[in-house]
């Protein structure tokens, strides 16, 4: 039975800590915001393809305080090869202070609880930016979020700092005692010519299924250097809603990567706010799903200052009875002349039952530009696959490796070593791929 | 270089608007605004049968319960569906035997549009029907396309005549809940065109409509009816204009098209509705739906459009791809100038297997104009070895004016090969460069540009049409260099 989230949440907000936190008002705009327009509705147009609303039943559980698993059950998450690195853990959408391990110097990073730093010497930087993303969203999952900023961390890349190891970040959902509800909240600040890159991995406990509503925000200053990466290996059980909102605020290069493996109901909202002249991005995004996962990525390339280029390239294999969904927009206002932005989807359909659908979107306001989209839907080549055949592969064998070179495509966009080999793993599994 | 091409800009679309004239004979009138009354009238007025006005009040009974879209990407101030004049017809002698009999005054109208209702047409060999304002006045060469069984006329004369096949087929492929406009053109549709081709006929000649808004306040609801029966074919032309008015007047018409097994049909359009003055004010709002179905294996659809009128235009030609092997197209030409917006573009649907579809889409907008495609590609389930291309290309000239593309993809079929691409841009300043350099100078360059810019769906248009449509197009647009 779906439950009345209007009430569940409003009774939930009172459970927060109120007494001082800087963040009281910043909730309540996005409460105020959340009563207002509700959980999307099926025939809201972003949300279209992708129905949150039945995700919200009874015996929902949203814990503003969780219980820590123990340090085994998180262990196991945990990537090859980054001991030695920063790892935060957010349990249930809280972070846990306890758990994270910050290797990093602090004369390079700055890592913080959300709300000490919004109380302290970076209250105007949390202040300015935190919440930049909703005027892109505004939706009500996105105000759900904002309503209850618990539990979130900040992360600021200081000045002139060359960062080389990423900092890896753990979304542990435990959902043994239920149907779980988490909302995690980041905030990242890199400053002058600094540069940083960023790992966001999920994970469950337990498989009573789970709700994940993240929002990220990443502000990059002049001639910094940012690099997300977001892997998503989860149970099918395991549903997702992230915003990742990229605010370029002088001339300098962000770069993402969005790799969706497995889960339940998956969406993912990317944001580049191009406001600085003379700015660079890159997206890439790999969905390769079977089971009934459905992915959807939606991206907003959103050019508001002249002379910035944009690349984008999501591709996805899609078995069994999953769907993949892509969305993409891309803005050019009118002061925006001599934008470039490129657009691509390319998607593959293996599965009997399988869905896509894509929706590359175009709105140009200024006249100087060169803007592109594409997108393909088909099946594996018939004469690639010939092609081998006459070659002694077998059919079997011949579609692995063309599979996965149309992956890899992707993977190559992955900066640390050891992430791109553990990807390229579970792909190669997955594919069968074992030449 | 840019303040050069600001000033051809500046003298070029100053240019006149040259259906802008109004007409004066007698007309007759319906009351103005919207009630069963009114559906009443105009059913009485077309001494129709029962069954239609039934089908008329089922329509707006169930309009009633509607709200008006406003998912597409225009604004416009709301419409007052009671300050419309829903059927204006010009006062003359009904059903006339020959030409000498229409009032000369309506006959100088099609005359000074360059459509001439006189016999001389044989000469280019196309049939015409005449709708001015809410009715047809006339159907050129009849008698001839009756010898080979081929039925074209005007909508409220194919009731009378051929109640049965109107019966069997209006609204089957558009039904009046279909959206808002079409239940509202399903209440109130006063005329169009109906044209019926029996199995095996290849018609001899281009089938002409054109259609004129003449009468102030009124709204123009037509409704266009064309059957193509087994291994036929038939390419039927439409065009429209209006006189200059400041304010704005509604165009909501339905047009089904039906395509059985191995027959063709090839619609093209040619819209030139009045798009309102420099400032925005005044023009058509051109709110339409057109949707075609391949009903039988092997039949085919082809769209073919040029949009260069209406202060606002929404139309979504589509197709059903039903039967097996059957095959969809759309090629569209859109210019928006000044303050025009335009949401166009269209649906191919494949539901029978090895269906194929493909679109063109050019957009070409200047001023302030807007200029979106909204399109959808959809394969069911069981629409194996569906293939679609889509290309749609946008070009800006000016800086205030804006491209969009909105295209929807959905694909349940892992057999089918969809591709869609899309480019924005502006004329290149090389490409301007090089013609001058050869001297020409830059106006003609921009024509010559855009010319070959929107040749890939000019080449689809009937050869009549295809020269008045490069005309439009060149006054719409030439030197408007951005």
């Amino acid at each position: 039975m779906a439950i009345d989230t209007k009430q569940f949440f409003n009774n939930k907000f009172g459970e927060q800590q109120v007494n001082g936190s800087a963040l009281a008002g910043f909730r309540k705009k996005g409460l105020e915001l959340f009563n207002h327009v509700g959980i999307p509705p099926v025939k809201h147009e972003e949300w279209k393809y992708t129905r949150v609303n039945s995700l919200f039943n009874d015996g929902l559980r949203y814990d503003l305080n969780p219980a820590a698993p123990s340090a085994a059950d998180i262990e196991k998450f945990r990537l090859p090869h980054t001991v030695s690195a920063t790892s935060l853990f957010f349990i249930n959408g809280v972070y846990n202070e306890s758990l994270s391990e910050i290797k990093h110097a602090a004369k390079d990073l700055v890592i913080l609880p959300l709300e000490t730093a919004a109380a302290g010497e970076y209250s105007d930087l949390v202040e300015k930016h935190l919440g930049h993303s909703a005027s892109y969203h505004p939706d009500g999952i996105h105000a759900l979020n904002a309503a209850f900023t618990h539990g979130g961390v900040f992360i600021l890349a200081k000045k002139n700092r060359l960062i080389e190891e990423p900092v890896y970040i753990y979304h542990i959902t435990d959902s043994r005692g239920g149907f779980t509800f988490a909302q995690p909240r980041i905030l990242v600040y890199a400053e002058k010519q600094s540069q940083v890159q960023l790992v966001e991995y999920y994970g469950t406990l337990g498989n009573e299924g789970s709700f994940t509503n993240e929002v990220i925000e990443i502000v990059a200053e002049e001639a910094s250097v940012v690099d997300y990466y977001k892997i998503q290996h989860e149970g099918a059980e395991a549903n997702h809603v992230g915003t990742t909102h990229v605010r370029q605020l002088g001339k300098c290069l962000t770069n993402a990567v969005t790799i969706s493996l497995s889960g339940g109901l998956i969406r993912n909202n990317l944001n580049m706010i191009m406001e600085s002249e003379h700015g660079e991005s890159h997206m890439y995004g790999l969905y390769l799903l079977n089971g009934k996962t459905h992915v959807d990525n939606h991206t907003i390339v959103d050019n508001v200052q002249p002379h910035c280029f944009s690349n984008e390239l999501y591709k996805g294999i899609m078995d069994e009875k999953s769907t993949g969904v892509f969305n993409g927009k891309i803005f050019v206002r009118q002061d925006a002349q001599k934008t470039n932005a490129y657009q691509s989807n390319k998607n593959i359909l293996l599965g009997d039952s399988a869905n896509v659908n894509t929706k590359p979107q175009l709105e140009i306001f200024a006249d100087d530009v060169k803007c592109s989209h594409g997108c393909t839907i088909g099946r594996l080549d018939e004469e690639a696959l010939f092609y081998l055949r006459t070659r002694g592969i077998s059919e079997k064998n011949a579609k692995s490796l063309l599979l996965h070179a149309f992956a890899v495509d992707i993977l190559e966009n992955i900066k640390p070593q050891s992430l791109k080999a553990f990807v390229d793993q579970i792909i190669s599994e997955r594919l069968d791929f074992n030449f | 270089m840019y303040e050069e091409n600001d000033n051809i800009l500046d003298q070029v679309t100053s240019s006149e608007y040259k259906y802008g004239f109004v007409s004066h004979f007698e007309t007759e009138d319906a009351p103005k605004g919207l009630s069963e009354e009114t559906i009443r009238f105009i059913s009485a007025k077309k001494n129709e049968p029962e069954w239609m006005l039934e089908y008329r009040l089922k329509a707006y009974r169930h309009w009633l319960t509607m709200t008006e879209p406003t998912w597409p990407n225009v604004s416009y101030p709301p419409i007052n569906y009671q300050d419309i004049i829903y059927y204006s017809a010009p006062k003359q002698k009904i059903n006339p035997n020959s030409l000498d009999e229409i009032d000369p005054e309506l006959r100088r109208t099609f005359e000074k549009l360059g459509i001439s209702l006189q016999e001389q047409k044989r000469l280019t060999g196309v049939a015409v029907d005449a709708v001015i304002d809410s009715v047809s006045v006339t159907t050129t060469f009849k008698e001839e396309l009756g010898k080979q069984g081929i039925i074209f006329c005007s909508m409220s004369e194919a009731i009378q005549e051929h109640p049965e096949l109107v019966r069997k087929h209006l609204g089957s492929v558009v039904p009046p809940t279909d959206n808002y406009f079409s239940a509202l053109n399903a209440a109130v549709f006063s005329d169009g065109s109906f044209c019926y081709i029996p199995h095996g006929v290849r018609c001899p000649m281009e089938l002409s409509t054109y259609f004129r808004i003449n009468a102030a306040n009124t709204g123009q609801f037509e409704r266009t009816l064309i059957v193509a029966e087994p291994g036929s074919y038939v390419s039927y032309l439409e065009g429209c204009t209006a006189p200059m008015r400041d304010e704005n007047q509604l165009h909501a018409a339905v047009v089904e098209l039906i395509a059985f097994e191995k027959a063709e049909i090839k619609y093209s359009t040619v819209q030139n509705w009045y798009p309102g003055d420099k400032e925005g004010k005044g023009g058509i709002y051109n709110f339409v739906t057109k949707r075609g179905i391949c009903a039988g294996d092997f039949a085919k659809i082809s769209w073919t459009q040029v949009e260069t009128g209406s202060s606002i235009t929404w139309k979504y030609p589509s197709v059903i791809l039903k039967g097996d092997n059957t095959n969809g197209e759309f090629y569209s030409v859109a210019v928006t100038n000044n303050f025009q917006q335009a949401d166009t573009g269209t649906k191919m649907i494949h539901l029978g297997k090895n269906t194929r579809s493909r679109i063109v889409s050019k957009g070409i907008s200047a001023g302030r104009s807007n200029n979106s495609y909204r399109g959808l590609v959809q394969v069911a389930r069981h629409a194996s070895n569906a293939r679609n291309f889509s290309q749609c290309d946008s070009l800006l000239l000016g800086d205030k004016c804006g491209a969009h593309t909105f295209p929807y993809i959905e694909v349940k079929n892992n057999t089918a090969i969809v591709e869609h691409e899309a480019t924005t841009s502006k004329i290149g300043e090389d490409q301007i460069f090089y013609c001058n350099q050869r001297g020409i100078d830059t106006e003609t360059a921009v024509a010559l540009i855009i010319n070959g810019f929107a040749k890939e769906v000019m080449n689809q248009l009937p050869m009549e049409f295809a020269v008045e449509a490069q005309k439009l197009l060149a006054i719409s647009l030439e030197g408007s260099v951005g």
